[in-house]
């Protein structure tokens, strides 16, 4: 684990390298969350885990580093958290993506395999971001892991359903991006974010979540 | 009648913006609210409002507001003034950065300032459209909040918590400056760049006409990628306001409020905190100059 400074009022907790490194983070965010939630580190504002890291602000209370990083020095990365009340999800989609023939070719399959494939595979919300109730969704079939498009789209709609990298993902309102797309959530599907919603979105870390293929 | 700012005129931005909504970035919602925030809570403070209340985000001016009712305003940001068109009196100039009472009727006319970007308009009572997460903040990146001012947008007013101290003049300001030197604290990624804290130190760069809330991009001399990380991607990682972030193009982008929560190209340095907010005013070609500093994370006491 490295701590790394992120102006005076931040700090980045790398955990690149780790054999469980999303357990890890999920790990440092939980610790991080619970001992907030106990009134311990009350000059935390943010604690933003993602694909390697854990950032963690205090703005305005540079002290408050100081108990996080006290706090980091006693945390067990191996405690990945057991996230069953985060539920499980089940988003019905339309596989017309864009980009399902260059994820078939590339993945050496059919456009079919690749709905299978997907379909087929329990993803698991490692963490959110990006956007307003993006979430980084991993467990995806090694196949269908693929980088990202060379050059970014300037608007993706929303319900869009991709890949890249190691993750899967669901993109909650239109916005640039260069996932790889598969297809598109069905007209009913559930309202990813909602800010009049607690907790508005509805892609929890921890939740599970399944692809159905809908025609 | 209901206390009321109707929008008659609106220029190239107006947002509604508080102190933002803090905390949110794990789901990725950023924080947004007033870019230029020292400017914001002056005018708050002018009308006797709470500091967490809500006021307009004005860029280059253009903005005209009825009031329903009598109300007390007060705009800051750059230095300049006010119109104040009555019906039955014509039109008078106030200055800028001091409480000015309008009566039930009458207009003012926020005029683009000869420098400088936003100018911050708040009104006794603060505006209260609905809240959102904590924060009546306008977000542009992920379209949260109120959407921008349109002619014809009823701002509702809330009840003025107490009145204001009149006749201490308007408070002193400059123009803002066309060069400016910006500390800006390492890390975590300046092993990316190739002698980072040197090429900071040397360059000058100049804020590209591309700048909105999101970030404002520098163009100079190319930060390096360092030959260890060259053709490797970082993944993406949370990012804070202020961040400079590095492109594969070697050109810095200076994240502002509406950032998006997580990036994947690495950030240099961050811009200290305090000095963050000349950059909502910085206009394009303005030269920008940085003080790159080393601030390691406080070890555990």
């Amino acid at each position: 684990m490295q701590v790394l400074p992120v102006g005076p009022e931040a700090l980045l907790v790398d955990l690149d390298g780790h054999p469980d490194v999303l357990g890890a983070v999920a790990a440092v965010g939980a610790a991080l969350r619970d001992a907030r939630e106990r009134g311990e580190l009350p000059g935390v504002v943010d604690v933003v885990p993602a694909a390697r890291t854990v950032l963690v602000t205090a703005p305005g209370d540079r002290e408050a580093l100081r108990e996080v990083r006290a706090l980091l020095a006693s945390v067990d990365t191996a405690a990945v958290p057991d996230r069953a009340e985060a539920g499980s999800v089940e988003l019905a989609v339309h596989y017309d993506g864009e980009d399902l023939e260059l994820v078939a070719r590339d993945a050496g399959c059919s456009v079919d395999e690749v709905v299978t494939l997907h379909t087929g595979a329990t993803l698991t919300v490692a963490f959110g971001g990006f956007a307003p109730g993006f979430a980084y969704l991993s467990g995806l079939p090694a196949p269908l892991q693929q980088p990202r498009l060379d050059t970014p789209r300037p608007r993706i709609p929303a319900g869009a359903v991709g890949v890249a990298g190691e993750f899967g993902g669901v993109y909650p309102r239109a916005s640039p991006g260069g996932w790889r797309l598969l297809g598109r959530l069905t007209e009913d599907a559930p309202v990813l974010f909602d800010p009049h919603r607690d907790p508005p979105a509805l892609l929890q870390p921890g939740t599970t979540v399944r692809f159905r293929d809908a025609g | 009648m209901s206390r009321e700012l109707v929008v008659t005129e609106v220029g190239p931005q107006a947002l509604v913006v508080d102190r933002g909504r803090p905390g949110w970035a794990h789901i990725g919602v950023a924080a947004a609210g007033a870019l230029d925030g020292p400017a914001h809570a002056l005018a708050q403070r002018l009308v006797g409002n709470d500091p967490g209340a809500a006021g307009l985000e004005i860029l280059l001016g253009g903005l005209a507001v009825r009031a329903t009712a009598a109300t007390t305003l007060a705009l800051t940001g750059p230095p300049g003034g006010l119109r104040i068109r009555r019906p039955s009196a014509g039109e008078r100039v106030v200055a800028s950065h001091q409480p000015v009472h309008l009566a039930a009727g009458d207009v003012a006319v926020v005029p683009a300032p000869s420098s400088g970007l936003r100018g911050y308009l708040a009104v006794g009572g603060g505006l209260v459209v609905d809240a959102l997460l904590g924060s009546r903040s306008a977000d542009t990146l992920s379209g949260l909040g109120p959407a921008p001012l349109e002619v014809g947008t009823r701002l509702p007013l809330g009840a003025p918590t107490e009145v204001p101290a009149l006749g201490t003049g308007a408070v002193g300001v400059s123009a803002v400056p066309e060069a400016v030197v910006v500390t800006v604290h390492l890390g975590p990624r300046d092993d990316w760049v190739d002698d980072a804290a040197g090429r900071l130190r040397r360059g000058t760069w100049t804020v590209a006409p591309t700048g909105d809330r999101v970030g404002v991009r520098l163009e100079g001399p190319e930060l390096e990628r360092s030959a260890a990380r060259r053709g490797v991607e970082l993944r993406s990682e949370g990012l804070v306001a202020g961040a400079v972030q590095v492109p594969p193009d070697g050109q810095p982008v200076v994240f502002l409020a509406d950032h998006p929560t997580t990036g994947g190209y690495p950030v240099v340095g961050v811009v200290d905190p305090a000095e963050l907010a000349v950059f909502a005013q910085l206009r394009p070609g303005s030269s920008v100059r940085f003080a790159p500093v080393a601030t390691p994370v406080p070890s555990p006491s």
